[in-house]
């Protein structure tokens, strides 16, 4: 069977299929919005991160491929001492107030040799596992404790937040993880002690002393690939920057057009020099680059990209956040979806592009699932 | 005995009737229903216990005060209604 592609938006969690011709069908959760989804390819497990505008954040799971969900739990602040809005422009001075779970921003499965074990990634700022398959929650204290996160701050929203867990295929005790904004986090111990790796980042929004602070970085987006998990792939507020010693050394990648700056990538799977990344104008405006939605593309680590436009929209306004691309376990077909709703697949590693939808509701992120 | 009574948007998510129990705060008597229905805590309170940010609590055709820690006092003929606030939606 082939891999489903799972699409979470503003109204609800759609799968599509290659065998239904990529048929847009009816939502699960029609109405609610959905900030993450996981297809778990250790059992099947479908997990799907709710964000209730008025109840909260959510997590339901399904054992049958989507056909029917129940609510287990969500990760907790519950105890922990009182955390301090990072300081801003505007608004009065910030108070310390208890930490409350804002979003589920993030959702990974943990190693062939865990099982049930899930990684969370969230607003504001926090990591946890579940050695259940979410019944029950666990922070990661040592990062939540780490002197250096009063640094941190929000890219986007309010409260820092961890958007990227990357769990090594090839020791699952080695986890990276990436916050907006705090920079790159590493464990090799399961979570026990975390190290910042985000030396070469540069944060040009930042007063010039401090622009190259690892633990103020604003990585939007961190993967690697399953061949060469070394080799990491991060587009960052301010720029595309590349790791190959698993994030001990960043560089940026100049050679990123038609801009630096966006929100998504994805990497080949097979090919760790393979990236793909959604350019848009930086800063404030964040829309395609002269109106015109493309893919860019390196197949050589960096050093030059191609820009793919074959079937995109032009006028467009599309924006891609952070987890709206991704590629399949083939490296050859890619999904990506905007903020204004367009769907769009690609089938020949994103040459060209074909349009699934463009009325969908806001669109918060794409992945393929499992072919269970 | 206070009454608690909840939005039908709620319904949505659980099965929330309304339901006669005893206490004499806010809190008292949301706790007696939480004791039925345990994951309803986490559609009307966050984390730290509070009244979540979108969510209303009125205390008969009063807003309750003290969305903190909910100590505002009920008697047994109150009503207590539990509702979204139009800021979530």
């Amino acid at each position: 069977m082939t891999q489903p592609l799972w699409v979470a938006t503003r109204k609800g969690l759609f799968q599509l299929r290659a065998e239904h011709g990529w048929r847009v069908d009816a939502p699960a959760f029609l109405g609610d919005p959905v900030a993450m989804v996981l297809d778990d390819a250790r059992d099947g497990t479908v997990y799907a991160a709710l964000n209730l505008g008025h109840f909260g954040t959510k997590l339901h799971r399904s054992a049958d491929r989507g056909t029917t969900w129940e609510e287990v739990a969500v990760p907790s602040y519950a105890g922990l001492p009182d955390i301090t809005k990072p300081a801003g422009p505007g608004g009065a001075a910030p108070v310390p107030e208890p930490p409350t779970l804002k979003m589920l921003w993030a959702l990974e499965a943990g190693g062939a040799d865990q099982p049930g074990r899930l990684w969370a990634g969230t607003l504001p700022g926090g990591v946890f596992t579940s050695d259940d398959r979410g019944a029950t929650w666990t922070i990661c204290r040592a990062l939540w404790d780490d002197p250096a996160r009063a640094q941190w701050f929000g890219g986007g929203y309010d409260w820092p937040g961890v958007h990227s867990v990357l769990v090594d295929p090839r020791n699952a005790r080695h986890v990276t993880v990436g916050v907006s904004c705090g920079g790159a986090w590493t464990s090799d111990d399961d979570g026990a002690s975390w190290t910042c790796r985000a030396t070469g980042m540069r944060a040009d929004y930042m007063p010039p002393d401090k622009q190259g602070d690892p633990v103020i970085q604003d990585p939007h987006r961190i993967v690697s690939s399953a061949a060469n998990p070394d080799v990491l792939w991060t587009q960052h507020h301010c720029g595309v920057f590349r790791s190959t010693d698993g994030g001990r050394q960043w560089h940026a990648v100049d050679a990123a057009r038609p801009s630096g700056f966006g929100f998504a990538v994805a990497v080949h799977p097979e090919h760790a020099d393979t990236a793909w990344f959604v350019p848009a104008v930086k800063d404030e405006r964040r829309v395609p680059v002269d109106g015109k939605l493309v893919v860019s593309r390196t197949t050589d680590g960096g050093k030059t990209f191609d820009v793919l436009d074959r079937g995109l929209p032009a006028p467009s306004y599309d924006l891609v956040y952070r987890h709206a691309l991704d590629v399949d376990r083939s490296g050859a077909v890619l999904a990506m979806g905007s903020t204004t709703g367009g769907l769009w697949l690609s089938a020949d590693g994103g040459d060209s592009w074909t349009t699934l939808s463009t009325n969908l509701p806001p669109i918060y992120a794409v992945r393929f699932g499992t072919g269970v | 005995m206070p009454r608690v009574a909840f939005t039908p948007h709620l319904q949505r998510y659980l099965d929330v009737p309304p339901h006669q129990v005893e206490g004499t705060t806010v809190r008292a008597a949301l706790e007696a229903v939480f004791a039925h229905n345990p994951r309803l805590r986490g559609y009307v309170l966050d984390d730290a216990g509070r009244v979540r940010t979108h969510v209303s609590v009125f205390v008969g055709d009063t807003a309750l005060v003290d969305r903190a820690t909910l100590t505002d006092t009920v008697s047994d003929d109150t009503e207590i209604f539990v509702l979204q606030a139009l800021s979530g939606g």
